[in-house]
């Protein structure tokens, strides 16, 4: 069965479109053309909206917004998301980052979705028409949102207090084993007195670390200070196992590369 | 299912045609147009066989609905050649034997070509990481890079 596309001009209008039956909405097409190529016979109807304002990249007093057809690509070209470039670079390869966007990334499932786990750190703002909720509350309910994500909103990092980590066992492109990012907040002796940790594939969708999280409080970034942190990172996991790894395996190794990520 | 008309330009020459909505512009190039140089490899975006350049930037034609490329400029290996005479990557390409089946050619060609139009000179990094979407099975990478090295050098020579 063939697909039937149809653009609009406005969010509005697509919405009311996406609303029928089969119907899927069309971003950079990294992930639904990809289903529909792969035989997904559940989407017979694609939407777009061509509306230039959802390409926008806005960083104003530290506040960042991205429209969520800004590319990965787009992205790395900005002088001042550098904080958010190893995440941005940790997408596909060149022609896919040309395509594959802020919002679609929300969307990715497992092993896919690596700027999403960046977002969830950052405790980012997903945006529709007429809502804005927590990240953490659009993930949960992503499979059934019907409402067409406009953008997402942060607070820009500094770059010291953000890292980011993707393990693939191609490089310099390959998919994911798993992926971290962490926001740490740190007073001038070092000491972590805030951390928000994001894990990529240990689990359909990005997740938080809350256990690791609350075991750095308090404490500075040695292997010794850190061990309770990576003995308390797979509480609540459930990884991922695909052609690339296991979730035995996952689970093995991400005390190993959260280590790593926390001493970096 | 109702037929669209799609408009764009190829390899500097207009094209018109009437597809059906949903066809992929790797689809409509080859079974429309006629240009058959970018190649269907796995359709998931994994490969990169069929990468064209849709307005400078390395896109994947099997993840590209040909509806949305209305008016654009699409390049691809097909109009590399001039007059008869090889694009200085596809001199060097065969130079240093870097196609063995050939099937991987034409994506990689157009990555590297995007490569060189913004870094004239690139480090052998910069080769590796802008041919990371693209996937051979027969050279193991190391004529490819070399070829994209050995044609930026001439590049420059050229230019000089």
């Amino acid at each position: 069965m063939s697909l039937a596309l149809r653009s609009f001009s406005t969010v509005k209008d697509a919405n009311a479109a996406l609303q029928a039956a089969g119907t899927r909405y069309l971003g950079g097409g990294t992930l639904v053309v990809r289903a529909a190529n792969e035989g997904d016979v559940s989407v017979s109807s694609l939407v777009r909206v061509t509306d230039p304002g959802l390409s926008r990249i806005a960083v104003s007093g530290g506040d960042v917004r991205l429209g969520a057809s800004v590319t990965m690509a787009a992205i790395l070209r900005h002088p001042e998301l550098t904080a958010l470039a190893p995440a941005a670079r940790a997408v596909g390869g060149p022609a896919i980052r040309n395509m594959a966007t802020v919002g679609g990334n929300l969307f990715a499932p497992a092993p896919y979705g690596d700027f999403a786990v960046a977002l969830l750190a950052l405790d980012a703002t997903v945006i529709t028409e007429d809502s804005e909720m927590p990240i953490e509350t659009f993930l949960a309910g992503r499979d059934t949102s019907r409402a067409i994500v406009t953008a997402v909103g942060f607070s820009l990092p500094k770059a010291e207090s953000f890292r980011f980590l993707k393990v693939s066992r191609v490089k310099p492109k390959g998919v994911s084993v798993l992926s971290i990012a962490a926001l740490l907040e740190r007073t001038v002796d070092g000491t972590v007195t805030a951390a928000r940790i994001a894990l990529g594939c240990m689990a359909d969708r990005p997740m938080r670390a809350t256990a690791a999280e609350k075991a750095l409080l308090g404490c500075k970034l040695t292997r010794q200070e850190i061990a309770p942190a990576l003995a308390a990172a797979g509480e609540g996991i459930a990884p991922i196992t695909d052609p690339i790894a296991s979730a035995w395996y996952r689970a093995e190794v991400l005390p190993v590369h959260l280590g790593r990520l926390l001493l970096s | 299912m109702a037929k669209v008309p799609v408009q764009f330009t190829l390899n500097g020459s207009e094209k018109a045609e009437f597809i059906e909505s949903g066809t992929t512009l790797l689809n409509a190039l080859r079974d429309k147009i006629g240009d058959t140089s970018p190649k269907g490899g796995c359709h998931q975006g994994t490969c990169g066989a069929c990468s064209v350049i849709i307005d400078g930037e390395l896109k994947l034609s099997c993840l590209t609905l040909a509806e949305t490329c209305g008016g654009a400029d699409i390049k691809t290996t097909a109009g590399l050649a001039e007059g008869g005479v090889l694009h200085p990557l596809q001199r060097a390409f065969l130079d240093a034997f870097a196609t063995q089946c050939g099937f991987c050619t034409p994506g990689m060609i157009m990555a590297a070509k995007v490569l060189l139009d913004r870094t004239p000179n690139p480090s052998r990094e910069e080769v590796v990481e802008a041919l990371s979407g693209n996937i051979c099975r027969c050279t193991g990478y190391e004529p490819i890079i070399q070829a994209v090295l050995t044609a930026a050098r001439a590049s420059s020579q050229n230019a000089a």
